[in-house]
């Protein structure tokens, strides 16, 4: 394990020298709360609508990350070096998926603050505890989502259309619960809090599975021709 | 496996996909198909609800069944060329052709799904698990042919779309399993309910199995050729590069300065 703690750290120094994250992404996913905010034109339309376009453009940002995650690898031809020091494919996928959590956290963090500046949500009591673990529990789904179909397009012609085309519709029931939960925590009408935890259930079995299947499809991903 | 040696052996020869099983299949589907057609607009009554709307169950589930055959088909040539990676791309490219044979009919699932939904609903589309599954289905799958299509390396697009194949298996419950959960939580009531109401009576129940039958038959044909086209065209290509170069080098052997 320590290994892919070396991975996410390797990663994560990249990030903070790098600085794309803050640069790009964070105001790339600012920006898409604006504008929905704008689309709607409507106050309470987007009050009802908060939490699911705060993963939307969850959604929309993990492609940027991602991308860029997998770019760094592919560069140099860097992650052949890596396995090639004979470490298991699977320790590199929950390396780069960790340092990929911690990214889209940080994001999510600021989407929610967002949410509730812009927006007008409120946060409050046992919903605070309803809230992180959604964000938790679906921000790990994304990250294991992401890098697995990270390593299915990396390297190849026209990436940057593929990977939302394949990942978004996969993401869909990531997309569904995490949004339903967070409007549960967002103090919703409609959905109370059991329902809620229900969908974080859900999540959790997601990630699970995503986290099994990645770290199985990861060594065909990788593996080299020559 | 002959055509394929002797297409490699002379190249620019016409290389033909039928053999005679492909005609008995293409015949038998033909028979088949005809039937169907004429049972369901002449022999079979129309319904007492839907109206003559029904006939068109006899295209959507036919359709539905193949679409969904041709994807079990996918996932399992897929798992079989990721197992069997290192020897030959025979296994992909059954995956490759079955594949797109599935695309295109749960395209036609969808098409003429969603015109029975406006005669007998009123509406084209409605978010009904099962309608929502499959178009995130049709999505996934439309995104595996758009991998295919990359050019790249052949091994490793094989084992790239094989796992993305793979993993369209294991998206189809847990999309379904949630859109079951996010419609339960706020449904509206529905006119009909999504399965209508139909009595089937002995023939309508023998033309949809004859549908099924000649569906089947039909994608059967379509992806024993097109996975030999796909076999013919890799032959192709590396025959013509190998020409290319014993070209290549002839100029350069015979120019003497």
């Amino acid at each position: 394990m320590n290994v892919a703690l070396s991975i996410a750290r390797k990663d994560l120094q990249i990030e903070w020298r790098t600085r794309m994250l803050l640069a790009r992404v964070v105001p790339f996913a600012l920006l898409v709360m604006v504008l929905f905010a704008v689309a709607l034109d409507s106050e309470p339309l987007v009050l009802r609508a908060a939490a699911g376009l705060v993963w939307l453009a969850m959604l929309f940002s993990t492609m940027l990350v991602v991308q860029r995650a997998f770019d760094i690898e592919t560069a140099d031809a860097a992650i052949d070096t890596l396995l090639a020091c004979a470490v298991h494919p699977a320790r590199v996928f929950f390396g780069k998926a960790l340092a990929l959590f911690v990214q889209l956290f940080a994001l999510v963090v600021v989407l929610v603050t967002a949410a509730i500046v812009l927006y007008g949500v409120t946060v409050s009591g046992s919903r605070v505890v309803l809230l992180v673990t959604v964000v938790i529990s679906a921000t790990s789904g994304l990250a294991l989502v992401g890098t697995l179909y990270g390593a299915v397009v990396a390297n190849m012609n026209g990436r940057d259309s593929l990977l939302p085309l394949l990942a978004l519709p996969v993401l869909a029931p990531l997309l569904i619960g995490a949004s339903r939960a967070t409007e549960a925590a967002f103090g919703s009408q409609t959905i109370d809090m059991a329902n809620g935890w229900a969908w974080v259930g859900l999540l959790g079995v997601y990630g699970i599975v995503f986290g099994a299947a990645g770290s199985a499809a990861f060594s065909p991903l990788t593996e080299s021709d020559s | 496996m002959s055509i394929y040696t002797a297409t490699a052996a002379v190249p620019g020869a016409a290389a033909r996909t039928g053999t005679r099983t492909t005609r008995v299949i293409g015949v038998l589907a033909l028979v088949t198909t005809a039937f169907v057609v004429v049972s369901a607009f002449f022999l079979t009554p129309a319904d007492s609800v839907q109206g003559d709307s029904v006939r068109i169950m006899y295209a959507h589930v036919p359709t539905a069944w193949v679409a969904y055959l041709a994807f079990i088909t996918t996932a399992v040539a897929s798992g079989f060329s990721l197992a069997r990676r290192h020897r030959t791309l025979g296994f992909d490219r059954v995956a490759g052709a079955s594949g797109e044979v599935g695309v295109l009919f749960m395209a036609m699932t969808l098409l003429t799904g969603s015109l029975w939904g406006r005669l007998t609903w009123g509406t084209f589309w409605q978010w009904d698990p099962r309608l929502t599954t499959t178009l995130f289905l049709f999505i996934t799958y439309v995104g595996y042919l758009a991998v295919r299509r990359i050019d790249t390396d052949p091994r490793q697009r094989a084992r790239r779309s094989a796992v993305i194949a793979l993993l369209a298996v294991l998206e189809i419950p847990l999309v379904h399993f949630s859109v079951v959960l996010w419609r339960s939580l706020h449904q509206e009531a529905s006119v009909l309910s999504p399965d209508g109401d139909v009595r089937l009576d002995d023939l309508m129940l023998f033309t949809l199995f004859a549908g099924v039958a000649a569906f089947t038959l039909i994608f059967a044909w379509l992806v024993i050729h097109r996975q030999r086209l796909t076999a013919l065209a890799d032959i192709r290509q590396t025959v013509g590069l190998d020409a290319a170069i014993a070209l290549r080098r002839s100029e350069t052997s015979g120019v003497v300065k």
